[in-house]
């Protein structure tokens, strides 16, 4: 048997893709059901010369892993929902001071202490506006293992590409249940190192003035170039600047960095979509069910598609609505009150065709809950 | 080709359910390269309630983690014997234990009811391994995979010192298992 | 080198107020730094949020200048990281020991070697003059219009009881005493606290009718007096000075090595 399939929780498909993709800092707080990621790298992380550290709170953790970032390492947290939202300062300092890092937040029931143990996907608007200002972000997600580890590896390529904060949207269900991963063999998926400056020692180096390409060359935190850094508005230098210009320029930078990128960053699967006439789009976990219910359906002769979302932020508009837009029914089934839903109507043409079909008891949706839902939307009864 | 084959594992918290729905999906991936998902519930129903874990096995690709209605259905437990039983699929394998479970209803299934529980304590003397002796009930009963890769899989994960009490456990369940078939 | 070569001077005029002690504590901290022939690539400074804050983006060094509080975090993160590194926290009371309490609990706890300096005025300067922990019962801020019934503590006990292995008191006004207490935080081996008791005329002095920075440092300087000096003995209300722990006990990054060694090996 080949030695790089593995039986393994979603939690440590994650770890892998982390390691894989050159994690060498982790600092995190013990939260169900996100715990295991931060056991697992207590363990893995010393055996390469990696470090990990159990922080007092949540907040520390976020903070010790931006640090951490501006030394050159590859850094991750990992949590969920009542640890999320305890992180979205430093998550925004991070966004606005250009830090890369990967916050992983496995979503469990709630609001506040919710059900620890139980699957939700309520956290979805959190991940885009969770923290406060004008800014954006990028929300990666994965419904079985093989994706939770290329999403993984993903997550790390975009925030050293874009020196932006990643947050990888999980689930409890795939946080926990426990399938086959394959290693893949190293060199197979391109890792994205840090961009560093080529400016010279004793040359002055602008921590924040872009290339042409746009991209901004990032200088270790110990090596030759002293600079600030800083969460108040700044100029090229890192210094703060309340000067309109400057403060205009920088938002558009954080923003159109990302947001102008929506496409590129748009990653997803489709499953039937050419001829769909019910169209489902999923996410997470509750694809799992909604992939099955498409195979279930396209035996019997019926034409279903399923658009499976691995890029939730930033939403991406024109893949929705493009996908949509032959379909009958555009159905969106997620474990929430319609958190995706909603951008879906605002993305899609005639979104009178959009509808929702969920699950918020904290129970796993099902094939068939999403099935009696799509036969009530098609007027055909239970 | 495997059919899918859906299993419940069910009993109470500390008598080794869940590890041994763990082993028998890692022996399907790891030593039958197989297609294998496994989850559990938590909370209240793991703690000393009614624990329960699927697993659920193919060739093929698994989408939907859950198991709806079992083939395999094992009860270690009156509570979870009362609360699983309806869920076995018609035609389906029903395993119990003489110690912990009456039947009350037939169900439209095979039913084993075998003791287990009391092998073990006869045989080898540690509950410990109770949940492994079961393991072997089912592989015998339900031959998803060859039991020498449970033992390959055993090896793997057990500290050498408990590894015979482990096997023996196992050869229990198979002899258990093929003289109920 | 000359205390200019240590100053982003692109950065300034400053934005502490004519008489501020921070100004005070930047001066020592660059003759500490100087007397020590450390590295200016060496050197982190990670600050928080205030006008104790601004002190990082002054100084050529690498700096960090984070959330209100969170300071040690970071710092934690930086530190852990690149054990190599010098890093030197300076925050204001409320930053240190309010919102940022439970990281300097901990950050004392870990013994990680770093020097924080609780550059403490007792007030909340940059918003406008709120109370702080460190204020103490009686005095009158902007949010304690009938004076404050909020008790304060003691930093250097505090600290202490913590784990910091090296902790240290003094004043904006005893500035020989703070270069060598700063010295010796920097250079000491594990987690070193520093409390400078520092002066803000502006909110503090003037509600509280404790005079112009000048009066207020001499006003420091009579209240304060050396460790078991005799006038201490005479009147206990007097606040010590001096090096009130100094003791060598394992460091946070230097023990996270041996994990790494055995988990290497095996073990």
């Amino acid at each position: 048997m080949s030695d790089n399939i593995r039986f393994v929780q979603g939690n440590e498909a994650c770890v892998e893709g982390a390691l894989y993709a050159g994690l060498e800092f982790f600092a995190g707080y013990p939260i169900t059901p996100s715990t295991e990621i931060a056991e697992q790298l207590s363990s893995r992380l010393p055996k390469i010369g990696g470090k990990f550290i159990q922080m007092e709170d949540e907040i520390a953790s976020m903070c010790a892993i931006v640090g951490a970032s501006l030394t050159g390492r590859k850094v991750m947290t990992a949590t969920s929902g009542p640890g999320f939202s305890l992180k979205q300062e430093a998550l925004g300092y991070a966004i606005m001071a250009e830090i890369p890092c990967v916050i992983v937040n496995v979503q469990r029931g709630g609001p506040s202490t919710g059900i620890p143990t139980h699957v939700h996907q309520g956290d979805v608007n959190q991940a885009r506006w969770g923290t406060h200002g004008d800014h954006a972000i990028i929300v990666f997600t994965a419904s079985n293992h093989q994706d939770v580890f290329a999403m993984t590896v993903e997550a790390f390529n975009i925030a050293e590409t874009y020196r932006t904060p990643v947050v990888l949207l999980f689930d409890e269900v795939v946080g926990h249940m426990r399938e086959r991963l394959v290693l893949p063999q190293p060199g197979e998926i391109p890792i994205v190192e840090r961009l560093r400056t080529s400016v010279p020692q004793g040359v002055n180096y602008h921590p924040y003035l872009p290339r042409e390409d746009g991209r901004l060359p990032m200088s270790d935190f110990g090596a030759f170039h002293r600079y600030n850094v800083t969460g108040l508005f700044h100029d090229m230098w890192g210094f703060p600047s309340d000067d309109h210009e400057v403060v205009h320029d920088l938002l558009r930078h954080l923003m159109d960095k990302i947001e102008n990128r929506t496409n590129q960053l748009a990653k997803f699967k489709e499953f039937y979509t050419e001829d769909a006439e019910v169209l489902l789009i999923s996410y997470g976990s509750t694809a799992r069910s909604a992939r099955d219910l498409v195979e279930q359906r396209r035996r019997r002769g019926e034409s279903f598609g399923l658009l499976e979302l691995l890029t939730l932020w930033p939403f991406p508009n024109d893949l929705v609505r493009k996908k949509a837009a032959n379909a009958k029914y555009v159905v969106v089934a997620e474990m929430n009150t319609g958190q995706i839903c909603q951008s879906v109507r605002l993305a899609v043409d005639q979104p009178e065709r959009v509808f929702l079909a969920n699950r918020i008891d904290g129970e796993f949706i099902s094939p068939d809950d999403i099935h009696k839902t799509v036969r009530l939307i098609r007027g055909k009864g239970v | 080709m495997v059919e899918k084959t859906r299993f419940v594992f069910s009993g109470s918290g500390g008598q080794g359910v869940i590890t041994a729905a763990i082993i028998l999906a890692e022996t399907a991936v790891l030593q039958e390269n197989l297609n294998a998902v496994q989850t559990q519930i938590y909370g209240a129903a793991a703690r000393g309630g009614a624990t329960r874990s699927d697993v659920i096995i193919s060739d093929s690709a698994i989408y939907f983690p859950y198991v709806e209605q079992a083939n395999v259905l094992i009860c270690l437990t009156q509570e979870a014997y009362n609360k699983f039983s309806p869920i076995v699929r018609p035609g389906g394998l029903l395993i119990t234990d003489t110690r912990y479970v009456k039947i009350e209803r037939a169900v439209d299934a095979v039913q084993k009811e075998l003791p287990m529980y009391q092998t073990v304590m006869d045989k080898i003397g540690k509950p410990i391994v109770f949940n492994i002796c079961m393991l072997g009930v089912v592989t015998a009963l339900s031959p998803v995979v060859k039991p020498e890769s449970i033992t390959k899989i055993l090896e793997e994960r057990i500290a050498p010192a408990f590894l015979d009490m482990n096997r023996k456990a196992l050869e229990l369940g198979f002899e258990l298992g093929a003289a109920a078939a | 080198m000359a205390v200019k070569d240590y100053i982003r001077e692109r950065f300034f005029p400053h934005i502490w107020c004519p008489g501020c002690g921070h100004g005070i504590v930047l001066n020592g901290l660059i003759r500490a730094v100087e007397k020590l022939g450390v590295q200016k690539n060496e050197i982190v400074m990670v600050s928080g949020i205030g006008c104790s804050a601004r002190i990082a983006g002054y100084l050529d060094f690498h700096t960090m200048h984070t959330l209100h509080g969170r300071a040690l975090g970071f710092a934690t993160g930086i530190k852990l990281s690149r054990p190599e590194l010098k890093v030197i926290v300076p925050m204001g009371d409320g930053d240190a020991l309010a919102i940022g309490g439970n990281h300097f609990i901990h950050a004392a706890r870990r013994n990680i070697d770093m020097t924080a300096i609780v550059m403490n005025n007792r007030i909340y300067g940059m918003t406008g003059g709120q109370y702080s922990p460190l204020s103490g019962y009686g005095i009158l801020a902007s949010t304690a219009p009938y004076t404050s019934v909020d008790q304060s503590f003691d930093i250097v006990q505090l600290a202490a009881a913590a784990g910091a292995t090296f902790v240290a008191r003094t004043t904006a006004y005893h500035i020989q005493q703070m270069i060598e207490l700063l010295q010796e935080a920097i250079l000491h081996k594990g987690f070193s606290v520093v409390e400078v008791m520092s002066q803000c005329p502006t909110y503090f002095g003037r509600r509280n009718r404790e005079g112009d920075a000048v009066a207020m440092l001499k006003h420091m300087q009579k209240i304060t007096t050396p460790i078991g000096s005799k006038a201490k003995a005479e009147n206990p209300e007097l606040i010590e000075r001096g090096v009130f722990v100094r003791k060598e006990l394992p460091e946070y990054c230097e023990a996270y090595d041996t994990i790494i060694r055995r988990a290497k090996e095996g073990k």
